[in-house]
């Protein structure tokens, strides 16, 4: 195949482009230009350091994800903090994106590498539907992130893991999935809810008091943020809803409609009755005030 | 041993492109409008999975005549082409010129070097952010490019399809009136006008029609089954003039 790669003489398209078969861009990607992809690098061994860089010279990581299913589909939420060591690398990070109409992906771990996988899986599914001139299946989404996790996993052993969480709606099923994973490319479907990152310890014990199975998405959404408020609270890699400077947690729903992201006005409310709930009863007991708990 | 005979190089291209025109003509045509609101294609195809329209890009799309097997190959180089460079670039660098430039090399370099040349024709189309922004090429088996402005058609009976898109579209058309010029061209083939009764009415069922919708986001190519079709070509005829979308 090498013989193959770079441009043709006669400015043709390379035979790469016009081989019938694959519908998969990163195999035509790994044959043709296999340096765009992110495993091609090799790094030597070792733990990665970049001298004289913020938090002792680690790269920035992204921190914690909620998924919830709901009557309609489900709701993916993640908070807007990344960090460097004990820095914090950035105040508005995006950790939750669309990875095609119908599902999401929330990043934690390493956040260079989490935001590449990302955009190569975006464009993977959108390859497929062109090409196939069908939607892929959700499990075979999972699946291509599964291989994508596992093709990271020479990094991952050197400190730089990705470990995303998959959620959307599945149109065969009829109904929202959560799909977690390891380092290894392992996944696992998780039922009802799930949290991954730093916080995400938090997060669960959160989620398991105030999960109710059939919420309403905006119920669902005021106990993601419930959620990610109890993991920033015990967790400094997680930052919580930044009044001051009108931050906001990312929320996406998705459900048979579609992807969509919730606006920061309608964010700026469910965070104002989130803190206003938690007002003289920060663990946010459901019993304590008139608005904790699901109540939304 | 036998002689090969001399042929002339004249001959060879011209024997070449008339197989070629043949083989291209020979097919039912497509029709490519430019309406306010974007880029209509439609074409007569009873088929519901072999395209001949397809989404290239977020804001390219593609349409082809001819043989259906050399025009996928062309439409999934396409497809890796933009989605490579996308990737590697920024979405915003993906534009129709670039591709019909590949594909105008591609077509060129098989005519003159391959013994049978593509019986293909194709359009690459672009919608810009107002219609005068819009782009529109076609690209025939030699791999020459033209620069089309307003309406495009290719395969079995252009010229008639032709003449027929020049007497009626204008600048400003709703997608209703698009379409329903779209549905009416291609009815005037060269059947309709040798029967002498006007254009053939054409089954919604029948219609393979597909916009690039400079009103959506992101992606904007968007398949218009045969539900959407009737409702949009129902009160077909009058109201012309409005511009209103």
């Amino acid at each position: 195949m090498s013989q193959q790669r770079g441009p043709d003489p006669s400015g043709r398209l390379p035979a790469a482009f016009t081989v019938p078969g694959s519908a998969s861009f990163t195999d035509f990607v790994r044959d043709h230009a296999p340096d765009v992809l992110p495993g091609s690098r090799r790094l030597p061994a070792g733990t990665v350091s970049v001298p004289g860089g913020p938090g002792g010279g680690q790269p920035p990581s992204a921190t914690t994800i909620v998924a919830i299913v709901c009557a309609a589909g489900v709701v993916v939420a993640g908070d807007r903090r990344a960090t460097a060591g004990n820095m914090i690398a950035q105040r508005d990070i995006e950790k939750v994106f669309p990875a095609d109409d119908h599902s999401c992906v929330g990043i934690a771990g390493t956040a260079g590498l989490a935001l590449e996988m990302v955009r190569l899986f975006q464009v993977e599914l959108e390859h497929f539907e062109k090409l196939e001139g069908a939607l892929m299946s959700f499990e075979g989404k999972a699946n291509r992130l599964s291989t994508m996790i596992r093709g990271n996993l020479g990094l991952a052993m050197q400190g730089l893991a990705v470990v995303p969480v998959f959620a959307g709606y599945d149109l065969e099923a009829g109904r929202g999935r959560i799909v977690s994973y390891d380092v290894t490319g392992g996944r696992y479907e998780e039922v009802d809810h799930h949290a991954v990152g730093s916080g995400s310890v938090f997060a669960r014990g959160a989620l398991k008091k105030l999960f109710r199975p059939g919420m309403s998405a905006a119920q669902s959404v005021r106990v993601a943020v419930e959620a990610l408020w109890d993991a920033a609270d015990d967790d400094s890699a997680t930052g919580g809803p930044d009044l001051l400077r009108g931050i906001w947690p990312v929320v996406a729903v998705v459900t048979a409609e579609g992807y969509q992201r919730l606006g920061d006005a309608e964010l700026r409310a469910v965070v104002e009755a989130v803190v206003a709930g938690r007002r003289g009863n920060p663990g946010g007991r459901p019993d304590a005030g008139t608005e904790g708990g699901t109540s939304a | 041993m036998s002689m090969p005979f001399y042929v002339s190089p004249e001959q060879v291209m011209k024997d070449k492109a008339d197989y070629a025109r043949k083989g291209i003509a020979r097919g039912r045509a497509v029709v490519v409008v430019a309406y306010a609101g974007g880029i209509v294609f439609a074409s007569e195809n009873s088929s519901r999975a072999l395209h001949k329209i397809s989404e290239i890009y977020d804001r390219v799309a593609f349409a082809a005549v001819g043989k259906y097997n050399e025009f996928e190959n062309l439409r999934v180089a396409g497809v890796r082409y933009a989605d490579l460079r996308g990737y590697s670039y920024d979405r915003s660098d993906v534009t129709a010129r670039g591709l019909a430039n590949a594909y105008a090399q591609t077509l060129g370099t098989i005519f003159t070097t391959e013994s049978k040349p593509y019986e293909v024709e194709l359009v690459v189309a672009e919608v810009g952010a107002d219609p005068a922004a819009d782009q529109i090429y076609r690209l025939t088996y030699d791999g020459s490019v033209a620069d089309e402005h307003g309406f495009v058609a290719m395969g079995g009976s252009a010229e008639q399809i032709t003449a027929k898109l020049a007497e009626r579209w204008s600048a400003g058309l709703t997608l209703e009136e698009a379409l329903a010029l779209a549905v009416e061209a291609l009815g005037s083939d060269a059947a309709a006008e040798a029967a002498g009764r006007g254009p053939r009415s054409i089954d919604p069922e029948q219609l393979e029609v597909a916009v690039l919708d400079r009103t959506r986001s992101r992606r904007l190519f968007r398949r218009l089954p045969a539900p959407v079709l009737v409702s949009l070509l129902a009160p077909a005829t009058p109201a012309a003039g409005d511009a209103a979308d």
